[in-house]
This record gives C-alpha cells, sequence and structure tokens, in this order.
C-alpha cells in the first residue's frame, strides 16, 4: 500500500490503471516482492480511488470491508505459512510469456554456475556457448522492441548490471556465432544464413552491436521508455505468438554426436550420480510419515485426500500402503501406466475385490453394481490408491466422474497424488464435493523414476532394447517360413537403407520374392502372414501416392542389423 | 508383491480372510502417532458425538428451510394431478392437454448442495404424494435411451418397495428387460393403477392412504442444464403424446436462471411444457441460519475462532456458494481440534465437562498449565494462590471448574449482546460493522471491538438516529433479552424498558420546549427600543450557540452510553477469556492448506527456492537467484524460464552441464567441448522428463530437438 501511495500521483493522471500496471510498478520500484495475487493490487487500487472521490455508497463500502477481510486472510496466510514463501507471488507464475533473449539460458547458466556455494572460478571465454550467447543478446537488446525491452527487467540484468557489463565487453567474442540462430519456420531454416542477413528486423542493427557498448547505453532510454508502455500483458502473449519465428540455435544432438539412451543405460548412468540432500530428503520423508495415522483417521471420516507437490510421491504412498493396510483390503492403481483406463479399475474392483463373474455393458453399469454392492454390505471396505490421478488416461472428465463416485461411497477410501500444475482444473465444483478432498502437501523432491520411465521421453532412445526383445520373441513363435518372410523384408528395408526416398517394398513385389523364396503359395496365404505381423506392430502399410500398399518396418536401422546378425547365430 | 509392472497398473491386495479385521476402528488411528495421547478415547468419543449432533442439527435446519418451497411444490403437484382427474373423462379436454405440467425448481448456483435438497424432496414427494419417483442426472442420460431405460428401472423399483408381493412378478419384468417405450410404460401404469384400485379396502388404506389415487409419476432432472438438448427435446415430444394416459409430472432442477429452458429448448418443444417456477433459497440466507443454529449458541460447546471462520467464509463467498462445503470444513475443524488438542476432553457440555476436570490424569493438568490463556490468568493472582494452582492438582481442578464455568456464562451473554448489537448496526447507513451478523461477530471474536475505528463510527452514528427508530430497536433488544436464558441480564431489561418509558413521556415534554421558542419570537416582534432589541438579539445567539440538549438527545446519548457499557463488559474478544483454548479451534491455516490449496505455488516455490524445503546451507539463495547445488529439476527449471517459446535442447543441455560441472569443481578444460559427461546427460533426461511429467514443456516438432514451454513468464 505505500508504494501505492508514492504512486498517487500516476494513477491520477493516467486515468485507468490495469491491474498489471501497477504491479509492474510496484516490482519495478523493487522493494517489497510481490506477494498477494493480482486480486488484491486491484482491489489495492479499487479501494484506493474510492476514497480519493469519497464515494459513500452503501453497497459499495460494505464491499470494501468484505473485501479488506479477504485480503486480510489472504495476508495472514503470506505471514504464518513459511512453506508459501515470499517468492510464489501469483502474478509471478500466471502471468504471461514476455519474448526472451535466446541468450539468455547460458547467461544464466554461467551465472549460476558462479553463484557462491562452491568457489569456481569463471571465465567466460572456457565455455564454449558462452559467446555464442553474448552477441545475439546485445543485438536483440538494440533491436529496441518494447515488449523485449520491457522484458528485462529481470533479476540479472536489472540486479547485476556491472557483471553483465563485464562480461559483454569481455574480448573473447566470436563473431561467427549468429549462424546458429535461425528463425523455426521449416522452409526457412535451410537457407537461414543469408535469410536471416537480410531479411530479419533485429539483424538491421546487428552491426552496431558488435560494438558491445550500445547494450550498456540503452539501458536509459529503456527505463524511460517503460513509463510509457501500455503493457497489457494479453498484447504482449498475442505478440510473442504472432509469429511463427522463434529464434533458437539450430544446433541439433546430432552435432553433439551424443547417442541417445536408453530406458536401461540411464538407470544404470543415473545410479551413478551421487546423490543430493539425503539428511534433507529424509527429514521431509519423516515429516509426511508422521501424518499417516492421521490420513487413516480422515479417510475414515469421510474425506478423500489427495497429496501434492514437487517429487514423487509413488515411494511415500507406498509406505503408507506397507505400513497401514497390510490387513486390508486395498487397490493400487498406477495412473502413470499408459495403458490404464477406468475400465480396469472397474474391472479389478469387481473381478477381484467383490468376485463378480459377468460382463458389463458400459462402466456405468459397472459403476452401478459396485455402489449397489458396497452400500448393501457395510462392512465391505475398500481403499483405492492412485499415484497421478492427473496423468493422461484418467484426467478425462468421464473418467474422473467415476472415480468421483466411487470416491464418494463412505467405504471406499480414495488416497491420491497429483503432479501436473494444472491438475486441479480437472474437478468442477460438483466433482470436487464428490472427492470431498482434504489437500496435504507433500513435496519430497524424489526423482520420477517409475512415473517418467513409460513416457515418451524426448531424450530416451524408444524402440531400443525393448523392441529388439518383442521382435524376438514374437518372431520365435512363429513358423520357420513366417520368420522368412520377415527376413526377406528385413533385409530388403536395410538395403535401402540409404535411400531417404525409399518409400517400403510394394506388397506384389513382396509377393514375387516370397514366391521365389518357396515362402508362400498365394497372396491370401501371404496377407494372413501379414496381418499378424501387423497385430503385433512389427510392420506397417503405407499407400503410395500410385495407390499402391507398401510395407515398412518401423523399427530403426541398427536393431534390424542387430536383430539380422541375432538371427544368423541361432541359425 | 510389487506394485510395478509393464504389463498392468491396478493392484488388487487382499488380505487372507483369517487374517483380515472384522472392523478396524476409527479410534486407533486417532490416538495413533500421538504421543501425548491422553483421554484419546474419550475425545474421539466425544468428537463422533458432537459432530453427530451437529449433523443432524444442519439436517434439521436443511429440512425447515426447504419445508416452504416443499409444500408449494407439493400444492403444485395436487393441482396438476387433479386436473388430470377430472379431464380424464372429457375427450376434448384430453385432445388440449398435450401440456405436461413442469416445475422448474431454480436452486442457484452452489451445486453441490443440489444433492441433499433433491433427496430430500424425493423422500417428501415419496411420503406424500406418489411413490413414483424417478430422479435422472445427465450423466446417466447420453441418449433418449438410456434415459427410457433408467426411468423404466427406476419405476420397477418403486414398485416393488409399494408392494413387497408383487415383487417376483416385477422382477420378471425387468429381467425380461422389456423394450422401454412409453407404450410399455403407460401399459405399466395402467396394470399398477388397477391393481391397487382392485385391492381388499384393508390393503388398500395402508398403501394408498399416504398416496394419492393414480398418483403422478414425478421425473426429476437434477441437472437440467447438463442434459443433452436433443434428449431434452425428444423425451418431451414423445411423453406429451402419452400424457393423458398417465399423469406424468417434470421437475427441472436449474442451476442457473429460468432462461435456460428456453435456450435448450425450441418454443416447438416449450410450448408442450406447462412450467411453473419456484425458487429457492438463497445459499446466503442458508448459510446465515447454519451459523446462526450453529455458532451463534451455547448448545455446541465448541466454537470457531475468528480467522476459522473467515477462512470457511471466505471459501464460501469466495469460491462455492456451498453450505455443504462449509459445514464439510466445520467438521474438518472439529476433527482438527479434537486430534490435536488434549484438553479438547474438555470441551462438552458443562455439567459434564465438571466431572470430567475431577478425573484428570497429572499430565492433563500440566496441559492446562501451560496454556497461554491460563498462565495470564495465574500472574493476575496473588503470589499464594499462584503457587497453589501451579502445584496442587486438586486445587487446579476446583479452579478450572470455576473457569469454565465463567467461560460458558461468557458466552451465554456474549450471545445475547451480540445480537442485541447486531439489531444497533444493522439499521445504521453504510453497516460500519457489517450487514450480517457473522461479520460483527468475527469484528468481537477477533480484537477489542469498541477499540476499532468502524466501531467508533458507529456509536456516532447511532447518537444521530431519529427517535422511532431508536425505539424500534430497544424494543426488540428487550425481547432480545428477555427470551436470552441468562439471568443476570433482568437488570438490563428494566433499563431498557424505563428507556423506553422515558421516550413516551417525552412526547409532552417536546411540546413544552417548543412553546419557549415561539414565546421567544413573539418577544422579538414587541415594540421595543434599539437597545432592548441588540439585547435579545444577543441574547437569543448565545443560547443558540451553546445550545441545550434537548431531552431527547439527552436520553439517547444515554441509550447509547448504556449500549456501549454492555458491549465493553460482555463482547470482550474470545481470546482474553481463560481456558478459551479448549473450546476454541483456531489453527486457521491447517484449515486453509487442507481445503484450499494451492498446488501450482507449492510447485513454483519447491522449484524455485527449494531451500523452503530442503533446509540446506547451500541451497539459501537470495530471491529470484537459486543456488547451483540446487535439485536438478531446479537448475533446469530456471534455465527454462529464460526462453522463449520453443527451447533447444542442445543449448538446455549444455547451459545445464555448464552449472554441474561449476558445482563437482572440475575443470572445465578437461571436458571436452562438445562432449558431455554422460552422467549429465542422464541427468538432464531425467530432469527434462520430470518437467514433461508436471506439465512445464512438451516436445515440439516444429523444430528438431526443440521442445515448446507450456507456461508463461518466468522469474
Amino acid at each position: 500500500m505505500s508504494q501505492l501511495e508514492l504512486k498517487r500521483n500516476k494513477v491520477l493522471e493516467a486515468r485507468f490503471v490495469a491491474d498489471e500496471d501497477v504491479l509492474k510498478h510496484i516490482s519495478d520500484n523493487g522493494g517489497v516482492k510481490v506477494r498477494k495475487d493480482k486480486a488484491q493490487l486491484a482491489l489495492n487500487v479499487k479501494r484506493f480511488v474510492k476514497t480519493l472521490e469519497n464515494i459513500s455508497d452503501d453497497d459499495e463500502a460494505q464491499e470494501i470491508l468484505k473485501e479488506q477481510n479477504y485480503v486480510a486472510v489472504l495476508g495472514a496466510c503470506a505471514e504464518d505459512s513459511l512453506r508459501n514463501g515470499p517468492s510464489a507471488g501469483g502474478g509471478e507464475i500466471y502471468s504471461f510469456q514476455t519474448p526472451k533473449r535466446s541468450g539468455k539460458m547460458a547467461e544464466l547458466a554461467s551465472e549460476l554456475a558462479q553463484t557462491p556455494g562452491k568457489n569456481v572460478t569463471f571465465e567466460s571465454s572456457q565455455y564454449p556457448e558462452k559467446p555464442a550467447s553474448t552477441p545475439q543478446s546485445s543485438k536483440k537488446y538494440s533491436a529496441s522492441n518494447k515488449a523485449q525491452l520491457k522484458s528485462k527487467n529481470n533479476e540479472f540484468v536489472s540486479t547485476t548490471p556491472y557483471r553483465l557489463r563485464k562480461r559483454l565487453t569481455a574480448p573473447s567474442l566470436r563473431s561467427d556465432s549468429e549462424s546458429d540462430y535461425s528463425a523455426s519456420c521449416s522452409e526457412e531454416e535451410e537457407e537461414d544464413k543469408d535469410h536471416k542477413e537480410t531479411s530479419d528486423v533485429i539483424l538491421d542493427r546487428k552491426t552496431p552491436s558488435k560494438t558491445r557498448a550500445a547494450p550498456a547505453s540503452k539501458k536509459t532510454p529503456a527505463k524511460k521508455l517503460k513509463e510509457e508502455m501500455t503493457s497489457n500483458l494479453v498484447e504482449e502473449y498475442f505478440e510473442a505468438h504472432s509469429s511463427s519465428k522463434v529464434l533458437t540455435s539450430d544446433r541439433t544432438l546430432q552435432k553433439l554426436q551424443k547417442r541417445k539412451l536408453d530406458q536401461q543405460t540411464l538407470l544404470v548412468l543415473l545410479n551413478k550420480a551421487p546423490p543430493a540432500f539425503t539428511a534433507e530428503l529424509k527429514e521431509l520423508n519423516q515429516q509426511h510419515e508422521s501424518l499417516f495415522s492421521k490420513w487413516m483417521l480422515q479417510l475414515h471420516l469421510g474425506f478423500s485426500i489427495v497429496l501434492y507437490g514437487l517429487g514423487s510421491k509413488r515411494d511415500l504412498l507406498e509406505k503408507f500402503r506397507t505400513s497401514l493396510l497390510q490387513d486390508s483390503v486395498h487397490l493400487v492403481v498406477n495412473g502413470f501406466f499408459p495403458s490404464i483406463t477406468v475400465r480396469s479399475i472397474l474391472n479389478s474392483i469387481t473381478e477381484e475385490v467383490l468376485d463378480h463373474v459377468g460382463t458389463f455393458r458400459s462402466p456405468l453399469d459397472q459403476l452401478d453394481l459396485i455402489m449397489k454392492r458396497f452400500k448393501e454390505d457395510s462392512s465391505l471396505e475398500l481403499y483405492l490408491l492412485i499415484h497421478n490421478l492427473d496423468s493422461k488416461m484418467l484426467r478425462g472428465d468421464k473418467s474422473q466422474q467415476i472415480l468421483a463416485q466411487l470416491a464418494s461411497l463412505p467405504n471406499i477410501h480414495l488416497i491420491a497424488s497429483i503432479d501436473h500444475i494444472n491438475a486441479p482444473l480437472m474437478w468442477d465444483q460438483a466433482k470436487q464435493s464428490l472427492y470431498n478432498w482434504l489437500w496435504y502437501e507433500t513435496t519430497t523432491f524424489s526423482p520420477y523414476l517409475e512415473e517418467t520411465s513409460y513416457e515418451n521421453s524426448l531424450l530416451v532412445q524408444q524402440s531400443g532394447s525393448l523392441a529388439l526383445s518383442s521382435l524376438t520373441h514374437v518372431l520365435h513363435s512363429l513358423t520357420p517360413n513366417a520368420r522368412g518372410i520377415f527376413r526377406l523384408l528385413a533385409q530388403y528395408h536395410l538395403e535401402n537403407k540409404d535411400n531417404p526416398s525409399y518409400p517400403g517394398l510394394s506388397f506384389q513385389d513382396f509377393y514375387q520374392r516370397c514366391r521365389e523364396a518357396f515362402l508362400v503359395n498365394s497372396d491370401l496365404t501371404l496377407r494372413a502372414q501379414l496381418t499378424e505381423f501387423r497385430d503385433h506392430k512389427l510392420i506397417r502399410t503405407k499407400r503410395g501416392t500410385d495407390g499402391v500398399e507398401y510395407l515398412l518396418i518401423p523399427v530403426d536401422n541398427g536393431t534390424l542389423t542387430d536383430f539380422l546378425e541375432k538371427e544368423d547365430e541361432d541359425m | 508383491m510389487s506394485t510395478s509392472s509393464v504389463s498392468k497398473g491396478c493392484f488388487v491386495f487382499k488380505p487372507s480372510s483369517k487374517k483380515r479385521r472384522i472392523l478396524s476402528p476409527t479410534a486407533d488411528y486417532f490416538s495413533q502417532g500421538k504421543n501425548d495421547s491422553e483421554d484419546s478415547d474419550l475425545r474421539f468419543a466425544t468428537c463422533q458425538l458432537l459432530w453427530k449432533q451437529i449433523n443432524s442439527e444442519t439436517e434439521k435446519i436443511q429440512e425447515e428451510l426447504n419445508k416452504q418451497l416443499f409444500d408449494n411444490l407439493i400444492r403444485f403437484l395436487r393441482q396438476s394431478h387433479s386436473e388430470f382427474q377430472t379431464k380424464k373423462t372429457e375427450w376434448m379436454c384430453r385432445m388440449k392437454s398435450s401440456e405436461i405440467p413442469t416445475a422448474a425448481l431454480v436452486l442457484g448456483v452452489n451445486v453441490t448442495d443440489h444433492e441433499v435438497t433433491f433427496k430430500s424432496l424425493s423422500e417428501v414427494l415419496q411420503d406424500n404424494v406418489t411413490p413414483y419417483v424417478i430422479s435422472l442426472q445427465a450423466k446417466e442420460c447420453p441418449g433418449i435411451k438410456h434415459l427410457l431405460q433408467k426411468l423404466m428401472g427406476q419405476l420397477m423399483d418403486c414398485c416393488v418397495d409399494l408392494d413387497s408381493s408383487e415383487e417376483e412378478e416385477c422382477v420378471n419384468i425387468s429381467q425380461k428387460k422389456i423394450r422401454c417405450s412409453m407404450a410399455s410404460l403407460s401399459k405399466w401404469y395402467e396394470s399398477v393403477t388397477k391393481k391397487t384400485g382392485s385391492e381388499t379396502p384393508s390393503k388398500k388404506r395402508t398403501s394408498s392412504s399416504r398416496h394419492w389415487q393414480s398418483p403422478p409419476i414425478v421425473v426429476i432432472f437434477k441437472d437440467m442444464e447438463s442434459f443433452t438438448t436433443k434428449v431434452l427435446q425428444d423425451f418431451i415430444i414423445i411423453s406429451s403424446q402419452h400424457i393423458h394416459e398417465f399423469p406424468l409430472v417434470l421437475i427441472f432442477g436449474i442451476a442457473t436462471s429460468p432462461m435456460i429452458i428456453h435456450r435448450l429448448l425450441p418454443h416447438s418443444v416449450s410450448s408442450l411444457l406447462c412450467i411453473e417456477l419456484f425458487q429457492s433459497l438463497s445459499c446466503k440466507e442458508h448459510l446465515a441460519t447454519v451459523i446462526d443454529k450453529l455458532l451463534l449458541t451455547t448448545q455446541f460447546p465448541f466454537k470457531l475462532s475468528e480467522k476459522v471462520l473467515q477462512v470457511l467464509i471466505n471459501i464460501f463467498l469466495y469460491h462455492d456458494f456451498s453450505v455443504q462445503n462449509f459445514i464439510k470444513g466445520f467438521q474438518l475443524s472439529i476433527v482438527e481440534h479434537f486430534y490435536s488438542q488434549p484438553l479438547s476432553v474438555l470441551c462438552c457440555q458443562l455439567l459434564e465437562a465438571k466431572k470430567r476436570v475431577n478425573s484428570l490424569p497429572h499430565n492433563q493438568c500440566e496441559n492446562i498449565r501451560s496454556l497461554p490463556s491460563f498462565r495470564r490468568y495465574v500472574e493476575s493472582q496473588v503470589s499464594e494462590k499462584q503457587i497453589a494452582l501451579l502445584t496442587e492438582d486438586s486445587f487446579l481442578k476446583e479452579v478450572t471448574q470455576t473457569l469454565l464455568e465463567d467461560l460458558h456464562i461468557y458466552h451465554e451473554n456474549y450471545f445475547t449482546v451480540l445480537r442485541c448489537l447486531h439489531v444497533f448496526t444493522t439499521s445504521l447507513p453504510k453497516y460500519p460493522l457489517g450487514k450480517q451478523i457473522r461479520e460483527l461477530h468475527c469484528a468481537c471474536l477477533g480484537k477489542r471491538v469498541w477499540e476499532t475505528e468502524e466501531y467508533e463510527s458507529a456509536v456516532q452514528l447511532l447518537r444521530m438516529l431519529a427517535k422511532d427508530e431508536l425505539v424500534a430497536i430497544l424494543q426488540k433488544c428487550a425481547e432480545i433479552f428477555i427470551s436470552s436464558s441468562g439471568k443476570q441480564f433482568s437488570n438490563t431489561v428494566e433499563k431498557l424498558e424505563e428507556f423506553l418509558a422515558r421516550f413516551q413521556n417525552l412526547e409532552a415534554e417536546t411540546n413544552e420546549v417548543q412553546d419557549v421558542s415561539v414565546s421567544s419570537q413573539k418577544e422579538l416582534q414587541k415594540k421595543t427600543d434599539l437597545y432592548h432589541l441588540q439585547k435579545t438579539l444577543l441574547a437569543l445567539k448565545e443560547s443558540k450557540r451553546s445550545k441545550k440538549l434537548t431531552k431527547f438527545e439527552m436520553l439517547r446519548f444515554e441509550v447509547v452510553d448504556f449500549i456501549d457499557s454492555l458491549v465493553r463488559s460482555y463482547l470482550a474478544p474470545a481470546e482474553m477469556q481463560t481456558l478459551n483454548e479448549v473450546v476454541y479451534f483456531n489453527t486457521a491455516n491447517t484449515l486453509r492448506e487442507h481445503l484450499n490449496a494451492a498446488p501450482r505455488i507449492a510447485l513454483h516455490t519447491a522449484l524455485n527456492n527449494p531451500y523452503c524445503y530442503l533446509k540446506n546451507q547451500t541451497l539459501k539463495s537470495d530471491v529470484g537467484c537459486i543456488s547451483n547445488t540446487a535439485p536438478d529439476i531446479c537448475i533446469v527449471y530456471k534455465l527454462h524460464l529464460e526462453c522463449g517459446r520453443l527451447i533447444n535442447l542442445v543449448d538446455w543441455l549444455e547451459a545445464f552441464s555448464t552449472v554441474v560441472t561449476a558445482v563437482e569443481g572440475t575443470d572445465p578444460d578437461s571436458v571436452a567441448t562438445d562432449q558431455v559427461d554422460e552422467i549429465i546427460h542422464a541427468r538432464f533426461i531425467r530432469a527434462v522428463s520430470e518437467l514433461e511429467l508436471l506439465g512445464f514443456i512438451k516436445p515440439s516438432k516444429q523444430k528438431t530437438d526443440h521442445v515448446a514451454r507450456l507456461t508463461w513468464g518466468g522469474c
């Protein structure tokens, strides 16, 4: 509020002040970190304006009183919950994206590398990515795009300008680096170098930027500009998304000569990595474990429990299960399992818990039966543990509805964990009241090993050892002829591996080859065989432009070579 | 048995039947995991009993509030029904009456409360009107087929309920899976009504005395808005064809506004309905009643402190308008209170509490001594008594009993005076102390209300009240005091009555006052010399300046002062009362954490400032910065904040390895420039996939080896 008083004049001048502006002003003034959400800021302005104009309308006065109360409680929240510490301002989390300078990350990296904690001597020239980033950032700087200028009031620039300047004038700049950057428009990628030189607005200022003094001198006008700017965050959002161009460097992992790791090696490597903060993590876990009996009490009183916070909560729930639920019927659901469905959850309840034989027309019928059985027999009790209730497979509206209805049964006790930042959006008021949640923050910081192991991770080689083993397994169960058919296709595939426009083997050709090798006698047998392959995802068919059916093996060449070698050994 | 597998995601664990406990008592968990488990069984029993009482009270309140609405609905049903009865015979009317009588029940946005309302509605209808009450929910009826199936299914169940002797037959019907159509429905209705009609008189009396003859079929659409238009339209059109065969009445549960009917249904369909509107009680009034009956009463010993009440009310006002959730929060605070406060064993009716005090063990006495409010009390005593209080358990128990009684009396007085003050403040313009009694209650609970600015302005305004207003208020206050159980208010009542009498007497006196002024006016008009005129004018002026208060004003001041004294003596904040911890639940923070959590903020804090959770000195850093020794995911997160919409994985990886290698203290030269350590690579992969799981990034096809950011803004 004190800041607001300072800004009194501005508020009066501007006539209309967006909440975001106020927020910006306050955060610019740098004093207190903005803690309360924007709503409150808006309220502050509102209240302030009202007192200025001396509006004495009854209802509004009433409203102010109420809002004050609300804010007072929010404020109390800030004071007494150390956990949601001062850095967790709503405005920070929920603000829109502002365009960033692309080299920022590398800068921050070296910045972080330098932060106290361990004494490390830092010389920018020794970092390969360092020079690559600096000219780019200064260039962007001078482009004086308003939005970009505004975005610069992040800690790094504003708190340590000296260091920045020092680094910017560092002698070790390599000017060839901007060729690493290009727009992400796919058609532009090929000829990015010359294209960039000519067309990009930013590059107009490119040459002066190399004088390195430019960014430092730009600082002052930028400050002034900031005040004039109608910094509408919404506009910024669309600005950031208006062009499909995003400037990032063109480097790829292939250039790094980094082989993709498969899941197993990843695990092995991670085990080698030294665990950090074991004592602190243990302490955190102990805090959570002390709540176990309270959870049980609350589960019994008809509440459901949801755990949130950073870190895998799987181990915690497992521990809860093994320590308290050993003597009761319980169902553990791995929500992160990629092919989990509500159906399978309901099936395990009806088939294994209720020992019901028979099928159901729809999940709703199944749910009806479960609800009926549980209502009739009050001695039936079921604990439902769901890891990752917010997983892709369970987050659908229908699934959540069914789970919520399960949870609303008095003798089904649900305890679940959520991880996704937007997980609470799954539930509307009706579902929430069915679930009857009690929230518990259990930040564990433990790695999401199990949860991410199924995931189609970006960097993990997908069809690695798993595909090879499945290939051999499937083919071992087939007739020799069928194996021959697959070998034929695989060999042809490998022969053409260097041909980028290889469409696959056409069915007719394939049939011809198979006939010649005495593997099939009619195209019907071949088709039947291919269907089997397709069911096991060993091959894929694709219709070419000429309408001919082409056959492909969706396994990468390395695995295929391995497979063929192994087959040869076996023979 | 492990719970991780690559082939399935559900694991059922069934303990062997002999090992299985018959019923694991909840009380066990209440006492478990607490080292100060004094009287936990007794506490749990008290807690359960209290909750049961409160729950039944809330149900009663709900019932009373809905009574009016339900009466109106039943009247409506009867009316539409009678039309059916009379028109049945007339062919002409039958042609005309293809309109279905429909009740549109506007229930408000607090969807969570609707369930209870509908439940009691169908119970009331089944008791008084008709056995055939069907409730349908949108999620059960994705198509007209499902709707009819559901309807028939529920009707068959009704039939079973009505007459158990016909059970078998009904079961047969439902087993045959009869084709669900309106025709079969009307046939069924005919057979049922005929049966009841032809039954023996004795039986008839038992079954249909409660119900009307040829009872209507009532179909309740619980959430009208979520039904698909098609289903509703089809159902209405079909049933309007059959309306003359059996009496059908629809009830629409509406959360928004009645306009929705016309938006959902085209005119051709809505013209088939004969709609009557019913408005349920607003949730605000409902809450006011609940607070009045549960909190502002001495009936229940358990009390909420100001902050807790604020949290609950804020959740109500700013999040859901749900009374059900308010009560849930109330329940949670009861459980929390009894769970965390060992002395809550004394939180019961006064007589019982006194008995329990006598049997308190020594450690509980120590608990009493360590209560802050009790310590304050001890300090205010003379030294001998202090020693006695701190050393002798028996003396402590005696004192505790009297203190508990004092607390009880305090509450009795508090609520009476609070209501009285509320009568005063609601008549003021701008409501400086709040319009609702709950606001006043919060203000008084938290601090000395008479020291606040709002109170001051309220008193100022009170001093300007007109006479008739003041008299009306005083009368109300007198009623409140008379109806209150406290005996110590007899003086107050007398005083109030005296005030009222004096106001009555004022009537005559005011006339005299007017006479005086008139006479002085007359004096002026008399012929006189300049000197005298000046003198009289001066005198007049003088008298005007130091205008003597009229008798009414004097009396008004007296009344306000009297109220003020009442407030000062009885509305002291609860925190000042000795032993208030026994009955007041005041950890608002826990309540908010559990009911109104902010998972996003927790995540953000953990990622941005891991020191909040991991109390390691190396993690301590300035605001906005992060230590380079932080967990991998925090570093990766921090780095990704610096990027725009797309992030190059290579750059990211290199930045990450820069940070991590710096921590490990290895000489950066020794690492080949483009060869990142395998382990670091693996750690990076893990951190990135964790961020993906948390929903911060997703893979992008726009450019090779890039990911897209999903959140906006940074640092």
